[in-house]
């Protein structure tokens, strides 16, 4: 089992003291004492996420702001992402990459017209500032906004909470984001999250952030849910974890985050890694990611080796647990791409037994995301 | 009977030369939920401290060891089913696999109920 890691140099988000008091497991996670599950558990916390709404605390994750005369056309010069034309108002996925076409991190950017703001990851917010102030210096200044908490209201009723909170954000559409006060406080609403259902990630000022929490944890629909149960939603809905499923050696052509460089960018090229990522999108990838679903019960966790019909090693889970939703294992991972159409039958080594599985299309589960 | 604990939070209780074992409620919770079992099989023999079975939790993989060697002779075949029943009822319904115990010596070196809760308690 895994034991408690008190190193006391992990750093607490303005939700400590409330996970505490709802009797919140906590663990070790980037850097932070994070919440992986309250009282009630992962299974029935994943549930009340897509049926009703769940309040995550993920103030972990970097939020920065990158200003600059031509800031778009700058981060552009990290990132195989169309920034350019991103429109004022609308957030995009985009991937920062290394000269090799691997992705460095991944993150979501969000014009606010005169600047920038980004959401990165937690492990690597340190290097993604160091990266950008140093690649990016004279042209444009980066302001880490530790001040912000961030939240994440995901789930089908998450919608009406919202409606309720901040009645302005009602009009936001999936990928929108918009300064908004929500119970007074000067917040950033965008519609997006990491679940697969429809929801609101909420930039607030970390003073704000208990009493925020408490009024969202007053609406009837609302519960808590923690990292363990933010893992089996993504996981369900397909969406990568960096680190596990994406990371330096990954392209986004073998990661499937093709659709987040545009034509544009495909023609002009000049992000890093340009050569290998173009030649990939013509000639295809020798490996993509894909779903995986085991046969039975038995889940295939990450670094699962996948074999073929004869037992040749053809790929690796980087994600694999239980699905709630789905009622059983699931995982995604990296096969050669002979082995990668959806239906092809596959073998996972677990515990030296080769357990039969098949290639599924990601993701395992609808996603639910309000568009128009 | 008898029941005895390891450091790997198993539990096994004695009754004659057969021992019952499964995991703490302690280990069930630090668990979280659990979502597949898998069971030795029937005849298997275990030496003291071999892995015995595997529980499979939402987030991880944790192996189950024989708290004393012997072998298999019954294992609670509805868990491979109803996994969650070692959540609900660890140190009952819950329980993994009886063992016909080789030599009853081996039990003096685990931890009684009292030794095992200050255990528990330096843990937390």
């Amino acid at each position: 089992m895994a034991g408690a890691n008190k190193d006391q140099t992990l750093k607490r988000t303005p939700l400590d003291a409330l996970h505490r008091e709802l009797g919140a497991r906590m663990v070790p996670f980037a850097g932070y004492e994070m919440p992986v599950q309250y009282t009630e558990g992962i299974i029935a916390e994943h549930l009340h996420t897509r049926s009703e709404a769940s309040f995550f605390d993920v103030s972990h994750m970097g939020q920065a702001i990158l200003r600059g005369g031509d800031v778009a056309a700058a981060l552009e010069t990290l990132t195989p992402g169309d920034i350019q034309d991103l429109p004022v108002g609308k957030s995009r996925y985009v991937v920062l990459t290394n000269e090799d076409g691997g992705i460095i991190d991944d993150l979501i950017v969000t014009n606010h017209a005169n600047h920038l703001h980004l959401v990165v990851n937690a492990a690597c917010k340190d290097s993604d500032y160091e990266l950008l102030a140093s690649k990016l210096e004279g042209r444009c200044t980066l302001e880490d906004r530790k001040d912000r908490a961030l939240f994440a209201l995901q789930g089908p009723k998450a919608a009406a909470v919202m409606g309720r909170m901040a009645p302005a954000c009602r009009h936001l559409l999936f990928m929108t984001t918009e300064p908004l006060k929500v119970a007074g406080a000067p917040c950033l609403v965008s519609r997006t999250g990491y679940t697969g259902e429809d929801g609101y990630e909420i930039s607030a000022p970390a003073e704000d952030a208990e009493h925020l929490a408490g009024l969202f944890l007053e609406e009837p629909e609302v519960k808590m849910a923690g990292l363990g149960a933010r893992d089996s939603l993504r996981m369900e809905a397909g969406l990568c974890l960096y680190g596990s499923d994406i990371d330096e050696t990954t392209t986004p052509v073998e990661a499937g985050l093709t659709w987040t460089i545009s034509k544009r960018r495909r023609a002009e090229g000049g992000f890093p890694g340009a050569g290998v990522i173009l030649r990939q999108i013509n000639e295809g990838a020798k490996r993509k990611r894909v779903g995986i679903r085991p046969k039975g019960k038995i889940p295939a966790r990450a670094h699962t080796q996948v074999t073929d019909a004869g037992g040749n090693i053809i790929g690796e889970v980087t994600s694999g647990g239980y699905g709630p939703t789905v009622g059983g294992p699931i995982a995604m991972g990296y096969v050669g791409k002979d082995h990668a159409e959806p239906g092809a039958k596959i073998n996972l080594i677990v515990r030296g037994k080769a357990l039969p599985g098949r290639i599924e299309k990601l993701p395992f589960v609808v996603r639910r995301y309000v568009t128009r | 009977m008898t029941t005895k604990y390891t450091s790997e939070h198993e539990w096994i209780s004695v009754e004659g030369d057969v021992g019952t074992v499964g995991v703490t409620d302690f280990a069930q919770h630090q668990l979280g939920d659990i979502v597949f079992v898998e069971l030795p099989e029937a005849g298997k023999p275990l030496n003291k401290g071999e892995q015995a079975a595997v529980i499979e939790s939402v987030k991880a993989a944790s192996e189950v060891y024989a708290p004393v060697g012997g072998e298999v002779i019954e294992v609670n075949q509805p868990l491979e089913d109803e996994p969650g029943k070692v959540n609900d009822d660890a140190i009952g319904e819950g329980w993994f696999f009886k063992l016909k115990i080789a030599d009853a010596q081996e039990l003096d070196g685990l931890m009684d109920d009292g030794a095992y809760k200050d255990y528990v308690k330096g843990l937390e």
